[in-house]
């Protein structure tokens, strides 16, 4: 079942558009890759996802309901909650505007927190918690939105392996509910892994599985130049640029 | 000496002044600690205290007319909030420098209405406020604010905390920004028109900022933060009304300094109890 998709998309701020000739789509059970280098579009692509970003041109089949992962350096990590008060964010979309998170909200969000392997941390605060525990804590309040389709904004930067390979058998549990993910990354190789990849760079440079997507022409005409081969098996390997986008 | 102790604590008490000066510092930093909570963490102290400043002609002017006093504030500050956002879309003026001009333009507007000769109650008690002078009005007012902040900020909970903890993604979440911060501001608003009659313009800032400042250096949790900011603004009011009545000083400014006095003092012990 597709879960989300588009057609000859094209998206930008004021006069520029800054992603255009988008067309892919992504359904239930399915992990896709958004491949890409900062400022390739990707971050673009989820705020038209998500409604905040209507399309200049095309189409675009939006999710009903989406949960966004952003990345965690740009959360308030000195803002006094708990790893279940973030939680609970997720069920304010479903209450009328003057109706506060309750019981039941909680309830969910313990659940969900239960869910990404946290239960124990669900009073720690957000801001004390390892960078792959607020991530998890992200994942669940997309959770409690009762989220279909799940954005990830590069969830894997700055975790370390033990903690990476956590998340990354999360997020394969979550798509076996049925869920689909799109995983914002430049890291060819989580890329790999997925089912299918999706290449912007400004523009959409290719979609598909990963052994047809993931070849040396278009990897560099994804990252341009920044490209290295690896010695051995020849599959070409990108030098992710590790600045930090600026906004 | 308990008994002495016990007349010491008790004394400014049999007076109705320092009851009803009591209990308009009890309502307005129930109300502010609260408040001051979210205009801290939404990064609006200064805001406040622009606003705050910036009523000053209009209090003043309702002082020269005979209007009652938070006609004049809440013109004051509904001028006061155009001016700013008319003058932080002049190019090359940044929203910072747009809020300084102003503040400095209708305060010192205000001072200068103040000195004219027909000016009734004087300058002082618009800018230091008279606690000890409170009228049945204001106390009414003051409850009333307390019941509005109360019933807003506990409906509004969840998404304040949304927008405050992740703008970026809220809209995402089903909160829209805008509309919180507005909600935000005008709470703020009415916070000041209300409790500038007692306190005056100078010195409500700090029971807005002073308790939650210090509830933040204390507390890890929102809900504790924030019951925190009410007592410590509560109990600093009689705090300083008790300095007031033993050393003679004015009530307003000893409130204030009891105010400051507790931020330092926490923010040392905490910084003390960090090196261990």
């Amino acid at each position: 079942m597709t879960l989300a998709s588009a057609e000859d998309l094209a998206a930008g701020y004021g006069q520029r558009i800054v992603l255009r000739d988008v067309s892919f789509d992504v359904r239930s059970g399915e992990r896709l890759a958004v491949l890409g280098p900062n400022g390739g579009g990707k971050t673009t692509l989820f705020r038209v996802l998500v409604g905040e970003l209507p399309p200049r041109r095309g189409s675009v089949r939006r999710p009903s309901r989406c949960g966004v992962v952003p990345q965690t350096e740009r959360s308030r990590l000195d803002f006094p909650v708990s790893a279940l008060d973030v939680a609970a964010m997720g069920a304010i979309s479903r209450l009328p505007w003057w109706r506060p998170p309750g019981r039941t909200e909680r309830r969910r969000a313990r659940e969900a927190l239960e869910a990404v392997g946290l239960a124990d941390l669900a009073s720690a605060t957000f801001g004390d918690l390892s960078g792959g525990q607020r991530q998890r804590v992200l994942v669940a309040r997309a959770l409690v939105q009762d989220a279909e389709v799940l954005l990830l904004d590069e969830p894997f930067t700055g975790l370390d392996t033990t903690s990476a390979e956590r998340l990354d058998a999360l997020l394969r549990g979550l798509a076996a509910e049925g869920r689909a993910l799109l995983v914002a990354t430049h890291d060819v190789e989580h890329a790999r892994r997925s089912n299918r990849v999706l290449c912007l760079n400004g523009r959409q440079v290719a979609f598909g599985v990963p052994e047809e997507v993931l070849t040396r022409e278009v990897l560099e005409a994804t990252y341009g130049a920044a490209i290295v081969a690896l010695p051995g098996d020849g599959a070409p390997a990108v030098v992710p640029p590790h600045h930090h986008e600026g906004h | 000496m308990l008994a002495t102790l016990w007349s010491a604590l008790a004394d400014p008490w049999s007076e109705p002044i320092m009851r009803r000066a009591f209990a308009e510092v009890l309502l307005l930093g129930v109300a502010g600690g609260a408040l001051g909570c979210w205009v801290i963490l939404y990064n609006l102290s200064y805001s406040a205290e622009s606003l705050a400043h910036s009523l000053l002609p209009g209090l003043v002017g309702a002082a020269l007319l005979g209007l009652p006093l938070l006609m004049g504030g809440a013109a004051g500050i509904l001028v006061a909030a155009l001016a700013v956002s008319l003058a932080g879309r002049t190019p090359a003026i940044g929203g910072d420098t747009a809020v300084a001009v102003v503040v400095t333009t209708l305060f010192g507007l205000g001072v200068l209405l103040a000195l004219s000769a027909a000016t009734p109650p004087g300058l002082q008690n618009l800018l230091f406020g008279d606690v000890l002078g409170v009228s049945d009005t204001d106390l009414a007012l003051a409850a009333a604010l307390v019941a509005v902040v109360a019933v807003v900020l506990a409906l509004l909970h969840g998404r304040l905390l949304v927008v405050g903890f992740d703008r970026l993604n809220a809209r995402g979440l089903g909160v829209r920004p805008l509309a919180v911060d507005a909600a935000l501001l005008v709470l703020l608003a009415l916070a000041l028109v209300v409790a500038v009659q007692g306190l005056g313009n100078l010195l409500v800032v700090a029971v807005l900022i002073a308790p939650a400042a210090t509830a933040r250096l204390l507390g890890t949790r929102l809900r504790a933060m924030i019951a925190l900011a009410a007592a410590i603004a509560v109990g600093a009011g009689a705090g300083g009304l008790y300095l007031s009545y033993y050393a003679g000083t004015a009530a307003g400014a000893s409130i204030a300094g009891v105010l400051v006095g507790v931020y330092l003092v926490s923010a040392a012990a905490r910084a003390a109890w960090a090196r261990g």
